[in-house]
């Protein structure tokens, strides 16, 4: 990141005219040395930080909200504020023993899911990235239009059709059918190519020299792949997993259709039929449920944060 | 793994051949190829038994291609694009083709079966038991398996205890000899594996193989009732050349007549006989539906319309936001640069859907955090507008941060040399970001701008898990106050009452062409044509 530090006396830093508490300040004038350069520092820098830490509040106090939901042992709505009045961990108890909402085997059943579904899309993503990047084929750069093209479709909008597809899937092999774990994970592994075009162009930025001289040495197109390529993008293999792993985590109406019996659910119908039912009374079980699926992700997320930063401007909308 | 044993076979300079690795290869491919077409083998009996003729081409289809790439030196490409190219023909263009498809059909609620079985099953419907009517105790046979079929009724006389078979093409009689009968009940037959009573029972049920079987006899039929079988009699019968149900009894005619999307049986005074319809092609009749029908159209218009300016603002609130968030602490002179960076990236890191119910929770107008805070008294989920407001300012939480971090990217991006050299021309600091900073960053995060567009206009998680696409008005139960088209489909095929699959089919598929808009938009945006090359 190249900055120019600005010295006295010269054109204020390009920033926010409009911005009326910089608008505010510049008719107090200094009175003396000190003040003088705390004045100019709040004109410049420290108006920023006033933005900055409202932007924090916006949005830290929905976050706080949950957690004091949480924490809260009434659980209503009506009885719930920023901060907790009372701490008790009655609701994340009440998560665990209550079979008609079994949120340990929810949250099960959304690993499970999201553990096949990432891995065998990164897999074949992978695959399909390295032969458009490697191999100059016929149809190449049609495939990869068409590819492109079909992924601006959501799934989820032939959402009837497949239904009726796994209903009649299920009649001949019910160990896919509706109302199963693995049809839903076969359905969402329609969109196991949706990582090629990320992946992509990180295998371009390989050089093939890397490639001929393993050819050379005498490796095949398979130890080739796994063992010398792979190995070099685990970076972004880690990203794009997170960001399926998310778009897995958020898939809902897929799951509304095919996940009906409360045993096979995901966190995302799970949840929300939990919340639905008494959208009032069951704040404080709903919000315990709530900040332990978003602890492990957002521990991942700032794990991983300047590699998403990297990843989202490539292209991926968080689902 | 040694540099000796990497050396493989092809361009091994002292000719030694197959590796370990090369084997165990083998081994993998040879175990893989054979799995799948054990499997083929084991579904292709069950298929053919319910003449499933598509269903098996598509099968032996993914055998034949998966043992032309993979058993072949062949097609080197091939073997690493066919494994997801299979699965998004299967799982994702398979059924868009077949949304278009169903999107020129009537299919919903009433409509599910063909016409031959809505004939049958109103003129079973009709069917009462005639006096001295035989009944039987009832056996399931299988030819094949218990659950493969084809099934066949065992039929037990209980007045003469003669044995019959009967099928949907008729009633045998068996030879006695061949059939066990213990307590009045059979109990084995020749040629045939019995079901035993769950398997009726869960066969017997909506969807089973058993569901609707009928024996034909010359006094009517033979249906299953629990675990015995009864001979019905129906005082309607079908005339297929006059294609006309009549009522022997009464000797009234009924023919089918349009209602709506379908055509139901109705007679000469307009009594229908059943509420019992069929699919049939009805053409682009859901297209013209959709923007003619003075009802539907104008719920279908103004979603339309909402849907847009949903999405519009959606994606102008958060770049707007994130925009301002970006330039204002974008500056090497503020300090904690990374700590803003990470607690404005929370609202992005929690899972979309439980963030979404959260703010659902706020809005609740009696109790919810928002009237509570700013002390306003706002029926938030209950108000046409009001819902509108809620769906975007939860969506800005939503969203900011994103276009936060692609801002930050972005700016960072700009050389610090123009601004300077502007600001050296004497540009101020409005002039320099408005000038300079703006439409560079533009051209920059375009291409998200687009594709966000097109991830919210078919953002069905914010309108459904905030306000389920709510509120209703009493008389419209179809389209709420913030339903975009992506929920109001949702629930046209798959909500409760009276599923329109075929309709929302349509709709579905108006929402791919929109789609395909945006995405030739984006193609546009982001140059891709020209990276392909």
């Amino acid at each position: 990141m190249t900055q120019v530090t600005p010295q006295a006396g010269q054109v204020p830093a390009p920033a926010d005219l409009s911005d009326p508490s910089r608008r505010g300040r510049a008719f107090k004038g200094p009175r003396t040395a000190n003040k003088v350069s705390r004045g100019r520092w709040f004109r410049e820098v420290g108006w920023r930080h006033v933005i900055g830490i409202i932007a924090v509040l916006y949005a830290v106090i929905p976050i706080l909200y949950i957690l004091s939901a949480s924490l809260n042992p009434v659980g209503s709505v009506s009885s719930t504020s920023v901060l907790p009045d009372t701490v008790s961990i009655d609701n994340y108890v009440a998560l665990f023993t209550d079979p008609t909402r079994p949120f340990a085997r929810w949250f099960l059943n959304t690993l499970i899911v999201a553990v096949a579904v990432v891995i065998t899309s990164i897999f074949c993503s992978a695959l399909a990235a390295y032969a458009f990047s490697r191999f100059r084929f016929k149809g190449r750069r049609g495939s990869l239009l068409t590819l492109l093209l079909i992924q601006m479709f959501p799934q989820f909008l032939a959402a009837a059709a497949l239904f009726l597809m796994f209903t009649s899937i299920g009649e001949v092999l019910p160990a896919i059918g509706l109302d199963t774990l693995t049809g839903y994970i076969v359905v969402l592994l329609g969109g196991a190519l949706g990582q090629v075009w990320l992946i992509k162009g990180f295998f371009d930025s390989i050089p093939r020299e890397l490639d001929e001289a393993a050819l050379m040495d005498g490796a095949s197109h398979t130890q080739l792949y796994f063992l010398i390529i792979l190995p070099l993008v685990r970076p972004i293999i880690a990203v794009t997993g997170l960001l399926a792993f998310i778009g897995v985590l958020g898939e809902f109406i897929l799951a509304s259709i095919f996940l009906r019996d409360n045993e096979i659910k995901t966190l995302a119908v799970g949840l929300y039929g939990l919340l639905d039912a008494d959208r009032t009374n069951n704040l404080g079980v709903f919000a315990a449920a709530a900040v332990l699926t978003s602890i492990p992700v957002i521990l991942l997320f700032q794990y991983l944060q300047k590699f998403i930063v990297g990843g989202i401007t490539a292209g991926s909308v968080k689902g | 793994m040694s540099r000796a044993e990497d050396k493989g076979r092809r361009r091994d300079p002292e000719g030694r051949t197959e590796r370990s690795s090369g084997v165990v290869g083998l081994l993998i491919k040879i175990v893989a190829l054979g799995t799948i077409i054990g499997l083929a083998v084991m579904l292709t009996p069950a298929l053919v038994g319910t003449d499933r003729w598509g269903f098996l081409a598509v099968v032996w289809g993914v055998v034949a291609v998966l043992g032309v790439t993979y058993a072949t030196r062949r097609f080197v490409p091939a073997k690493y694009l066919v494994p997801g190219t299979l699965l998004l023909v299967l799982f994702v263009v398979y059924p868009i083709l077949m949304t278009f498809q169903l999107s020129t059909t009537n299919y919903g609620d009433g409509t599910r079966t063909s016409k031959e079985v809505t004939v049958s099953r109103i003129i079973g419907a009709a069917a009462q038991q005639a006096e001295g009517a035989r009944t039987f105790e009832l056996a399931v046979g299988s030819e094949g398996t218990a659950t493969s079929g084809p099934y066949t009724f065992l039929l037990l006389d209980a007045a003469t205890d003669e044995v019959f078979a009967g099928t949907p093409d008729g009633l045998t009689e068996l030879d006695p000899d061949t059939v066990t009968v213990e307590d009045g009940a059979i109990t084995a037959a020749e040629g045939f594996t019995l079901l035993d009573r769950r398997q009726i029972n869960e066969f017997s049920q909506r969807g089973g193989e058993l569901e609707g079987f009928a024996v034909p006899t010359d006094n009517g039929v033979i249906t299953a009732q629990g675990f015995s079988a009864v001979e019905l009699y129906s005082p309607l019968e079908y005339d297929a050349a006059a294609d006309t149900i009549t009522n022997v009894e009464t000797g009234v005619d009924y023919t089918p007549v349009q209602s709506g999307d379908r055509k139901l049986f109705t007679s000469a005074e307009g009594e229908r006989l059943s509420t019992q319809s069929w699919e049939e092609n009805v053409g682009l009749d859901n297209y013209v539906r959709a923007f003619t029908d003075p009802r539907i159209s104008s719920d279908f218009v103004g979603i339309f319309i909402w849907t847009l300016v949903f999405a519009v603002l959606s994606v102008g609130t958060t770049f707007a936001l994130g925009l301002f968030l970006a330039s204002v602490l974008n500056d090497a002179r503020v300090r904690g640069q990374r700590a803003y960076r990470s607690i404005l990236l929370l609202p992005y890191a929690i899972p979309g859907f439980i963030a979404l119910l959260v703010w659902s929770s706020f809005f609740n107008s009696e109790f919810g955090l928002i009237n509570n805070v700013l002390n306003l008294d706002i029926n938030w989920l209950g108000n046409p507008f009001w819902a509108k407001v809620a769906v975007l300012l939860a969506n800005l939480w939503l969203g900011f941060p994103y276009m936060f971090l692609v801002c930050t990217g972005a700016l960072q991006a700009i050389p610090s040399d123009y601004k300077e050299a502007a600001s050296l021309d004497g540009a101020t600091g409005w002039t320099n970001f408005s000038k300079i900073t703006f439409p560079l960053l533009l051209v920059a995060v375009a291409p998200l701008l687009v594709s966000s567009f097109a991830f919210n206009f078919n953002n069905f998680n914010a309108i459904f898990l905030l306000t389920e696409g709510g509120p209703f008005s009493p008389d419209n139960p179809t389209a709420g106050g913030t339903d975009i088209l992506i929920s109001y489909t949702y629930r046209l095929a798959v909500g409760g009452a009276g599923q329109q699959i075929g309709f929302a089919s349509a709709i579905s598929v108006v929402l791919f062409i929109i789609t395909g808009v945006l995405a030739a938009l984006q193609f546009r945006a982001t140059r891709a044509l020209e990276e392909v090359g």
